[in-house]
């Protein structure tokens, strides 16, 4: 069903957990559709140092969180925005066709996130 | 401890028991007759399908001109619900079933919906139930046919079949069951239940796949859904599939035969898993009927995590179960069952059934309960729903 890339991902998730601090959070998804991406930045200079995610959902769900946190993790917020779930889906290697929406939520979440340190940075 | 490979999704299906295949194989091989056949090969083969066939009556409580075989479980509802509503629909077109059956009455309700059937489909209570009083109030003059699971797939919960057949019987409107799941966990005799028409399955009780069969008491209407060349006396068309029906014949024998030995055991394996993940693991819900429910159904929701991960962490653990989670079944919806008795969809979605078998033994229950809290433990880490406090406090 997965292949090595999203199973990999999906045992040993990279970059998991909370910043207490963040510049920025970004959360997406809905219980209704069982995925939740919580997403926090810490931001300098332009750039992202560090990102942690927290994920409620599928292996899918769980290994394109992971994924794109290494991504985006050293590049600047343009950059990050770039990234579609199609990168992310690249990335792992392709997903099952209805497991797509899962790398869309990666992309929001990360967006997400952005806007919200672009928000908090605006006051 | 080692690795292992420890199937716990009985309710999926089931390996054939040995003596099952024994039986079958003549019938694979050199007994290759056609039973509509006159000469001797046909004979053999029509002999066979006598002895399945009065095997499966004997086991139903039933007669044996009130058995008839088909390709699945799922026909066999089909059959019972297209066929009654379909030949009774002069009468009226009125159906009565549940919120929580399995999709193979669902789905051929909804269909019956759209050629101008009315269905309701009853509320069950938080453990799946569904009341009698709500059967008997939802009947009106149109009403031609109940169709209640006898106990259900996901959850296990065993519904008052006696009860419900007493309304249907005083009523005069046909009751039948999808008794897939409840066959060779509980006792079946269809006039002590008061039913129509019971559904069963081969490979749900260690019989083959392909194979299915529905009882129909005597003098029902109900029309044909499969026309041919007139077999399972002119019923249900097409050439039978003998070596299928004979497991099958052989499949009820055992499981009737074994009952009371093998309720003893589920029940004792299954409530040392109960008991042991309901010690081991904190914000867990038992889903289903505490006491009325199938002797091998363990059904949990463990809350903030989701089910497809565990069931592939389980998977790599050597261990094979199923879950209501959306995610499992390629819908957005979690279970419908799970909803109907009230589950949030996150805490639906974080359903695992593990469904016990003959095959399963204590160990198996000990393999599990070792692994299974620290992979719960490792996707609530993940999890943003879940956050560990101090002293171990949780806060959602």
């Amino acid at each position: 069903m997965y292949n090595e890339t999203v199973m990999e991902h999906f045992t040993n998730p990279r970059n998991v957990g909370e910043i207490e601090d963040a510049d920025g959070v970004g959360e997406v998804g809905s219980p209704q559709c069982g995925d939740i991406m919580k997403i926090f930045l810490k931001v300098e200079d332009n750039i992202i140092k560090d990102i942690k995610f927290k994920t409620f959902g599928c292996a899918s769900a769980i290994a394109s969180s992971s994924i794109m946190t290494e991504m985006v993790k050293g590049r600047t917020i343009e950059e990050a925005l770039a990234l579609t779930n199609k990168d992310v889906v690249d990335a792992l290697g392709g997903l099952p066709p209805a497991k797509v929406h899962c790398s869309v939520l990666a992309e929001q979440a990360i967006r997400a996130a952005i806007e919200d340190y672009r928000a908090k940075r605006g006051k | 401890m080692e690795k292992r490979r420890i199937y716990v999704d009985n309710s999926a299906t089931t390996p054939i028991h040995p003596q099952v295949l024994e039986e079958m194989m003549p019938y694979l091989t050199e007994s290759y007759g056609n039973p509509s056949s006159i000469h001797f090969f046909g004979r053999e083969a029509r002999k066979a399908m006598d002895k399945a066939r009065e095997r499966v009556a004997l086991g139903l409580g039933a007669k044996t001109e009130e058995i008839y075989f088909t390709g699945s479980g799922t026909e066999a509802d089909n059959w019972a619900v297209k066929g009654v509503a379909f030949a009774n629909k002069k009468k009226g077109n009125h159906i009565i079933t549940t919120k929580i059956e399995h999709h193979a009455i669902l789905h051929t309700c909804e269909y019956l919906e759209k050629q101008g059937f009315d269905v309701t489909y009853l509320d069950v209570d938080e453990y799946g139930l569904v009341n009698p009083d709500d059967v008997e109030n939802a009947i009106n003059d149109r009403t031609i046919l109940i169709s209640v699971m006898f106990a259900n797939n996901e959850i296990g919960t065993i519904q008052p079949i006696e009860e419900i057949g007493k309304i249907a019987k005083k009523r005069a409107v046909y009751f039948h069951t999808d008794a897939v799941q409840a066959m060779g966990n509980v006792d079946i005799n269809v006039d002590k239940l008061g039913v129509d028409l019971l559904s069963i399955s081969g490979h749900k009780i260690m019989g083959p796949k392909g194979i299915g069969a529905l009882y129909v008491r005597k003098g029902t209407r109900i029309d044909n859904l499969i026309h041919g060349g007139a077999q399972e006396r002119k019923r249900r068309s097409g050439t039978e599939n003998v070596a299928a029906v004979v497991g099958m014949g052989k499949a009820v024998q055992l499981a009737v035969e074994n009952l009371d030995q093998h309720v003893r055991k589920m029940t004792s394996l299954r409530d040392a898993l109960i008991d042991g993940i309901k010690e081991r693991i904190p914000h867990v819900r038992l889903n289903g009927h505490p006491s009325q429910r199938l002797a091998n159904n363990v059904n949990f929701s463990f809350e903030f995590v989701e089910g497809e991960a565990l069931l592939l962490s389980l998977d790599m653990e050597g261990i094979a179960a199923s879950s209501g989670s959306a995610c499992t079944s390629g819908s957005l919806d979690p279970s419908h069952v799970l909803l109907a008795i009230g589950l949030s969809h996150e805490t639906a979605h974080g359903s695992l059934r593990m469904s016990l078998g003959e095959i399963n033994t204590r160990e198996d229950i000990d393999y599990i309960l070792d692994k299974l809290p620290a992979i719960v433990e490792k996707l609530r880490a993940l999890s943003p729903l879940f956050k560990q406090c101090e002293g171990g406090k949780v806060s959602v």
